[in-house]
């Protein structure tokens, strides 16, 4: 049969014969569903076919024949196989040089690792196999905005099981990680803002090695993207103290999958997380209602010169410059809201000074802008005085000419 | 009374006429008077003197309204880039450690070439020209 | 009514080398018709006026205008933030615009209204025509010169058009764009012609045209003939100097004042530097002058019987145009006879389809 594989494995685009999409694409229901679907798949686009995954002979017409055992006919493949199978060919470097010779060619050792794997190997026919995640017979390429794979996709796909509560009834996980994660700030770059940079499930727990997160490795994951924050958060008090209790860094604040925007509601008030564990008098309760008074005060002053500076702009002003001024006076908010991984006040009053200092000169630079609107409509009304005064003049002229009387006798002449 | 109109009348046309007319000549030789800054610095903008930056270091400097990164790689080598990154717009800077540009943002890497070496970002860093003029550093834009 | 002015004993020194005495007596006598419709024969000088604001502040504008794609935005933007009164001059020159353009549209539907076409005037009637399709490319030129992002794609729309008149479309497009595209080197040609070439053709033309309106005096409608004629009257007339034009001074004064109001209340925006390679924004249209067509346009399907939609649009407009231009032929029949009906009809249904149509186009 790997010989069979082989040979019809050559990729040399067989615009002839293809006895398996021939014969199934005039059958019916289930039969025929494959063979259609093939035309979208990207193993058709390089000339394989339906016998390279399940064997036979395509140039037979004969059914018989092409679905012979001599030929390597295996059928319907069982679900424990279908890892191997797929990684016949994609894990052999060689082979998959013709075809894309960029692509890894590890998938099967990662998937053997995971927990899909491993408990495949073991007869659970409930866990993921290749095809459950890439789809089968309509293969798409992982780019492809329409594969079940692809950035905005994933997470339905995951979903598809383990937000299922009856497939998943049996396993120790919960079932609501997908809701949870479309409530996230990354599922919102995602899908609102397009950014397929954003994380998805795949990002942290792998797509192939999908391992579930142990305390050391989420912490690690979060860093890859927030280097600034797990900077500070390795030298801060809570670093050691986390993992002395096992709990995951990052996301004792921030949750695993329902990462909100993060605000000075965490640190302070009534969602405050911080109250979680520290009493308001103790130092880390002090510390934080500092750190939320501090970073609110300059959330505060930036919007007041936002405001001051919308008023100018909408009567016609001319701020731009302050409004960019105001960019870097968010960006020291942004700054405010590291440094509070430090967990220490005197970290976040630097960025918090500055963001200050900034949005004073903005707030003036609104101030000025108003001032020279009083000024042009001060000189529109001086000038309006003259025009209406001129214009006075101008029909008294006229009258006095026309002898008092703008009839029509009186200015005619002939 | 006829003397004493036709006198208003003189005076409010007299007077109008001249008022406009000093309304319009004031404006419009104030406008001819040239701004304390001449020009909108547009194309080019000066960054400073030769010695003020050392070799493997970057600095943020203005161009019109938006930052760009100036680096001196060597001696005599210097290289621009909009600061900008093409992520989330955060200000990028020079990373001396690894002679490579970052985005504290998110951790967006480029490399000394504007190209994107890892990260979310999308695209490359615009670059711009940087001549020594004398000891003085003049980034502009690429044509 | 003026007398006689005594001859002055010595001809002053500019009288003898220039010889003003002739224009001064042709002035003198120049007469306006008073009836119903006088008001409307303030309209010329009004459009006149604001053609000359335009020429003041567009000059002091070239004082600090770049007209290149890497420059103009910001030059445009100095102007409005760091020359003094530099907000004023600019906010007049948009506003001025519009309102000119407005005004000559008044001047020639009241041209129409008031029969002023007739023989002897066919003439200044083509001149005037010629003046409002001048206004017209002023208008289009000038709203490229800021280089923001509506007036870019607002410029690449309207090319778009010229492109597609049959036969000599491709390059009638090239010869506007300066290339094959819309980019610094049509900026570099909209502000040639917008500063030398259709200031030159604009001086000749209106030269010729107020040259005409002399010659011929300001005609009446036959109707306030008629009525006069009626009583035995001719139609009374006022001396234009001082009479009329102490009330064309009126109207000129109205417009300065609501310029100024207009510059200081309502400045004329920046917008955003053009970025060719952005998407065009959504909703992007032309200036209000040019909505009326490029609705038309809109509307018309992609396809009539064999040819393309577009085609038949333009070749409309051309017909529209060529037809309306030949007002003063068709106007009469071969009897001397006036076509009253035809032409009150044609201006109104004509000033009908305009407004109706810049409307859709705006609110669409």
């Amino acid at each position: 049969m790997k010989l069979t594989l082989m040979v019809f494995s050559i990729g040399i685009p067989l615009a002839a014969a293809d006895s398996c999409i021939d014969c199934h694409s005039v059958l019916e229901g289930s039969l025929q569903a494959p063979a259609k679907s093939f035309a979208n798949d990207v193993h058709a686009r390089f000339g394989l076919s339906c016998a390279d995954c399940h064997g036979g002979n395509r140039s037979e017409t004969d059914p018989e024949a092409a679905m012979s055992k001599a030929h390597g006919f295996v059928g319907k493949i069982p679900r424990t196989a279908v890892p191997d199978r797929c990684a016949h060919c994609h894990s052999d470097a060689r082979f998959m040089e013709k075809y894309k010779p960029r692509q890894r060619v590890d998938q099967l050792a990662q998937y053997k690792t995971s927990v899909h794997g491993k408990r495949l190997a073991s007869g659970d026919l409930k866990v993921a196999t290749c095809i459950d995640c890439h789809s089968v017979h309509d293969i798409r390429d992982v780019k492809n905005p329409l594969s079940p794979v692809h950035p905005l996709r994933l997470p339905e796909t995951c979903a598809r099981c383990h937000a299922d509560k009856a497939h998943m009834a049996g396993y120790k996980l919960t079932t609501d990680q997908f809701a949870s994660y479309r409530k996230s700030v990354h599922w919102q770059a995602l899908a609102e803002r397009g950014d397929l940079s954003a994380p998805s499930c795949a990002s942290c727990h792998g797509n192939h090695g999908a391992q579930p997160p142990g305390v050391g490795s989420v912490a690690a994951v979060c860093g890859t993207c927030h280097v600034m924050m797990e900077d500070l958060y390795k030298k801060s008090p809570h670093e050691p103290v986390f993992a002395a209790m096992g709990a995951a860094g990052c996301v004792v604040c921030h949750s695993n999958h329902e990462i909100r925007p993060p605000s000075v509601a965490m640190l302070a008030g009534p969602t405050a997380v911080c109250s979680q564990c520290h009493d308001a008098a103790s130092a880390g309760g002090m510390a934080a209602a500092e750190m939320s008074r501090q970073i609110t005060s300059l959330e505060k002053a930036l919007a007041r010169s936002d405001e001051i500076l919308a008023t100018a702009q909408q009567s016609g002003m001319e701020v731009s410059e302050a409004l960019l001024r105001q960019r870097e006076g968010r960006e020291n908010l942004v700054k405010a809201a590291v440094a509070v991984h430090a967990f220490r006040a005197a970290a976040v009053q630097k960025p918090v000074k500055e963001g200050l200092a900034i949005a004073a000169e903005t707030y003036q630079a609104g101030v000025g802008a108003l001032e020279e609107r009083r000024f042009r409509r001060l000189g529109l009304s001086v000038s309006l005085i003259v025009i209406a005064l001129t214009l006075l003049g101008l029909r008294l002229a006229i009258r006095s000419i026309e002898g008092g009387s703008t009839k029509t006798s009186s200015i005619a002449e002939r | 009374m006829e003397a004493r109109r036709r006198n208003l009348i003189r005076w409010l046309l007299g007077g109008g006429f001249s008022a406009s007319l000093a309304s319009f000549l004031y404006p419009a030789f104030k406008f001819m008077n040239p701004p304390e800054v001449p020009e909108a610095s547009v194309n080019e903008v000066s960054a400073g003197r030769v010695q003020d930056l050392k070799p493997n270091t970057g600095k943020i400097v203005k161009f019109g309204s938006l930052p760009v990164l100036l680096v001196r790689t060597a001696e005599t080598e210097w290289r621009a880039f909009s600061a900008v990154c093409t992520h989330l717009n955060c200000t990028v800077q020079f990373q001396e450690s690894s002679r490579q540009i970052w985005c504290a943002c998110h951790n967006g890497l480029y490399n000394l070439n504007g190209q994107v070496v890892s990260g979310p970002p999308p695209h490359p860093l615009e670059p711009y020209s940087v001549h020594v003029r004398g000891d003085e550093i003049v980034i502009s834009r690429r044509a | 009514m003026a007398s006689t002015p005594e001859p002055s004993p010595t001809p002053g020194w500019f009288e003898e080398r220039i010889g003003l005495r002739s224009i001064r007596a042709f002035l003198a006598h120049k007469t306006v018709p008073v009836h119903a419709g006088t008001l409307w024969y303030y309209f010329g000088g009004v459009t006149l006026f604001l053609f000359v604001i335009q020429v003041l502040t567009g000059t002091l504008l070239l004082l600090y205008y770049r007209p290149s794609a890497a420059e103009a935005y910001e030059s445009v933007q100095f102007i409005m933030t760091r020359v003094q009164f530099g907000w004023l001059i600019r906010s007049i020159h948009s506003w001025s615009a519009n309102l000119m353009i407005f005004s000559a549209f008044i001047h020639m539907f009241s041209v129409v209204f008031l029969r002023a076409f007739r023989r002897p005037r066919e003439l200044t009637w083509f001149s005037g025509i010629g003046l409002l399709g001048l206004a017209l490319a002023f208008g289009f030129s000038g709203y490229l010169l800021p280089w923001n992002t509506v007036s870019y794609f607002a410029t690449k729309v309207g090319t778009d058009m010229a492109a597609a008149v049959p036969v000599v479309g491709r390059n009638l497009a090239r010869f506007l764009r300066g290339g094959n595209d819309v980019g610094g080197a049509t900026l570099t040609r909209f502000f040639g012609f917008h500063v030398a070439v259709l200031p030159g053709a604009t001086t000749l033309l209106l030269l010729a045209h107020l040259a005409l309106v002399q010659k011929h005096g300001m005609s009446s409608p036959q109707w306030a003939v008629d009525d006069y004629g009626r009583k035995g009257q001719p139609v009374p007339q006022m001396p234009f100097f001082p009479n009329f034009f102490l009330r064309e001074l009126m109207a000129w004064y109205a417009a300065l004042g609501t310029l100024g109001f207009l510059a200081a209340v309502l400045p004329w925006e920046l917008g955003v530097k053009a970025d060719p390679f952005a998407p065009a924004p959504a909703g992007i249209r032309p200036e209000w002058y040019f909505l009326a067509p490029f609705f038309t346009l809109k509307l018309i399907p992609s396809h009539i019987w064999v040819f393309e939609g577009e085609l038949v649009g333009l070749l409309g407009f051309g017909l529209l145009a060529v037809w309306w231009v030949a007002l003063p032929f068709w106007a009469t029949d071969r009897q001397g006879h006036e076509r009253t009906r035809w032409v009150t009809g044609a201006g109104v249904a004509l000033l009908a389809y305009l407004a109706s149509f810049s409307a859709l186009g705006y609110w669409r």
